[in-house]
């Protein structure tokens, strides 16, 4: 595990007692955990397991059953996605979700949309305070595509962007947003190592510059274990493990059902 | 090689932000809106009345739908009810207020619309695609019906025809029987320029990425802190205002006299068939398909004679039929972004020219 600058703080969410069921299929139950600030949080588990149904409470986008959602001090039951965009939770899926007939650019534009105050009689305009708000927006933009590496891509419609590189647009929408909580669904699937690499050293380099929370979901192994503070093992719905990566790696119920059935990359892990 | 970015370096956010980023572009622009103020020099009565000023109107009709559909990706099939709302309430307004500037009673109609469009937008929190649309259809149905029925929209005329009173801009008849074609004309031109400019400027700012986000991905929008509905419902009322703008040019700069059929349904369908051939999801190309379907027909009465040929009127409409039915299928299928990006494809060969790549 890399040492890191940042330090650690109180729960800045917590997760308690979360049951989740769609019609007879129980995706979550009784799920507790919490995510501190400034931390980077594996979820981890094996498919169907309920991750991306996780984040989905958390954003607002599933409303569970049961249980509650604390974040920043404040508990909830149910909440739009947009109004948890607006407390600060940012997060890119699974299943890419970008904005096809855009341009890259305008779809990191479109993370800073909350920002943005000009009602459209000034917008059509586009005269005075609508011009200037328009250009700060711009340069932080353009910040994030440096950072992201991702020039020259800009005026490229995503829809036609190589899988990996889609990724990184959709982590720079998110980013764009300045969030205080990022989730991350699976970033690295589909990539090939260098890729992965690349995307690991953002997501570290997020959490070190910017102090952003960060919960992710991810298959790689080595990858969690190099990069995470924690780790929250799901099977089945359930929560069977919470802790350091090695705590967790060491834990018997999770290597019985989890790492069990793939012990060559927890192999691979430890050599790493 | 004339026509290239080259040279021009872009030194800030502000000059690579701008709507004609290349020199060449703002000359070209400005060439052409220059050109049409001067066009009521050299073109004769009919072209003015009969082909420019229509298709100036329906650009403007064109390009709210274009936000609504094109932009949003809302389908409405209710653009000549909107139309009719400016039309009516435009006659409304100015006959209630007779000292009132008619350009103003025009615009209070197209807030009107936009109020209209607000309300027949609701469903949009529900319903989507062809669903939608069959909602959007009851509007167009059900303001025509209304306008028929209740005999206070054309201050009781039995004929249920609401006419242009004569009005002056400056000192000049804008309106009526006595306002000359030229006129008219450039009224409906600075009418179009304005209105396109802010159109422009809308959908290149944050409104016009958020129509889109709801577009492209309704879901993702939404996480990303849109509100869906209110996002809709924006579009609604603002494509319904330059509906409504154009529905009171209509009647009021270009008809002179109107009834509920000028703005059925075949209206509805003509100002969509223009931004599908035109261009979804663009302003130019919005103004293109206008062009596109005022002209055809215009071509087609004076093309054959020309050559020597005489062809029977029932069969220049059927050609016309065919013709847009099949561009309709083909843009539709092969290029979905219409004119508009036939125009850049040709843009982008010809900056390279003369290499080919
Ligand atoms: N919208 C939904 N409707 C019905 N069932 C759902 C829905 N979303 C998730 N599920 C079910 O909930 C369970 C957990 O799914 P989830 O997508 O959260 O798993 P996951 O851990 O993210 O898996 P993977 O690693 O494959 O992404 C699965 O059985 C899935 O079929
Ligand atoms: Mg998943």
């Amino acid at each position: 595990m890399t040492q890191r600058a940042r330090q650690i703080g109180d729960a800045l969410l917590k997760v308690e007692g979360v049951h989740l069921s769609f019609g007879g299929v129980k995706a979550l139950s009784d799920v507790s955990f919490e995510i501190r600030e400034h931390e980077i949080l594996a979820i981890i588990g094996p498919n169907g397991a309920g991750k991306s149904s996780m984040l989905n409470v958390i954003n607002g986008f599933y409303h569970p059953q049961e249980g509650t959602i604390t974040y920043k001090g404040e508990t909830r039951k149910r909440m739009k996605p947009h109004a948890a965009a607006k407390t600060g939770i940012a997060r890119t899926f699974q299943n890419i979700a970008l904005f096809r007939g855009m341009s890259t650019l305008d779809n990191i534009m479109t993370g800073r949309l909350l920002k943005m105050r000009r009602n459209f009689l000034w917008q059509a305009l586009y005269w005075g305070p609508a011009k200037n708000e328009e250009m700060a927006h711009r340069a932080s933009v353009e910040r994030i595509i440096d950072f992201l590496e991702i020039q020259s891509i800009r005026r490229t419609p995503v829809g036609r962007l190589p899988y990996g590189l889609q990724k990184r647009v959709e982590l720079g929408r998110a980013l764009a947003a300045e969030p205080d909580l990022l989730l991350l669904d699976e970033p690295m699937a589909g990539m090939n190592v260098e890729e992965k690499e690349d995307m690991c050293r953002f997501v570290l380099d997020v959490n070190d510059e910017f102090g952003t929370t960060i919960a992710l979901i991810e298959h790689d192994m080595s990858v969690v274990m190099d990069i995470s503070d924690r780790v929250v093992v799901l099977d089945y719905g359930r929560k069977i493990a919470d802790g350091t990566p090695d705590q967790v790696r060491a834990d018997r119920v999770v290597i019985d059902a989890y790492l069990g059935v793939s012990h060559d990359q927890s192999e691979t892990a430890e050599q790493a | 090689m004339i026509y290239r970015e080259a040279g021009q370096f872009k030194t800030s956010y502000a000059t690579d932000q701008m709507m004609f980023p290349i020199l060449q572009d703002r000359i070209f622009m400005i060439l052409v809106i220059a050109v049409a103020y001067l066009i009521p020099l050299i073109a004769n009565e009919y072209w003015l009345q009969a082909v420019l000023i229509p298709f100036l109107i329906l650009s403007l009709a064109a390009i709210g739908l274009n936000l609504l559909t094109g932009y949003a990706g809302q389908l409405s099939l209710g653009t000549g009810g909107f139309m009719a709302v400016g039309g009516y309430m435009t006659y409304k307004i100015t006959t209630a207020f007779p000292d009132l500037n008619v350009l103003i009673a025009v615009l209070l109609a197209g807030l009107l619309a936009a109020l209209v469009g607000l309300v027949f937008g609701i469903p949009s929190l529900r319903i989507k695609g062809f669903y939608l649309a069959v909602a959007t259809l009851a509007a167009q149905f059900f303001i025509l019906w209304l306008f028929n029925k209740v005999g206070w929209f054309v201050n009781y005329s039995p004929s249920g025809t609401i006419t242009a009173p004569p009005r002056t801009l400056l000192g000049i008849m804008v309106t009526g029987p006595e306002a000359t074609a030229p006129v008219r004309y450039l009224v409906v031109l600075t009418f179009l320029a304005f209105f396109a400019l802010a159109a422009k400027n809308l959908v290149r700012g944050r409104i016009g990425r958020s129509w889109m986000a709801i577009r492209d991905m309704d879901i993702a929008a939404e996480i990303i802190g849109i509100r869906p509905f209110q996002t809709k419902l924006l579009a609604f009322a603002i494509s319904s205002f330059y509906c409504g703008v154009a529905g009171g040019l209509y009647v009021f700069f270009y008809l002179g006299s109107a009834e509920t059929e000028a703005f059925d349904i075949a209206l509805s369908f003509s100002v969509l068939f223009m931004i599908i051939i035109g261009g979804l999801g663009s302003i130019l190309g919005s103004i293109l398909g206008a062009a596109f379907i005022t002209m055809v027909p215009i071509f087609l009465t004076n093309a054959p004679p020309l050559i020597g040929l005489s062809m029977p009127i029932d069969l220049q409409k059927h050609i016309e039929v065919m013709l847009f039915g099949s561009l309709i299928v083909f843009f539709l299928i092969v290029e979905p972004r219409g004119l508009a990006r036939l125009w850049q494809i040709a843009k982008e060969k010809f900056r390279l020219w003369p290499f080919p790549h």
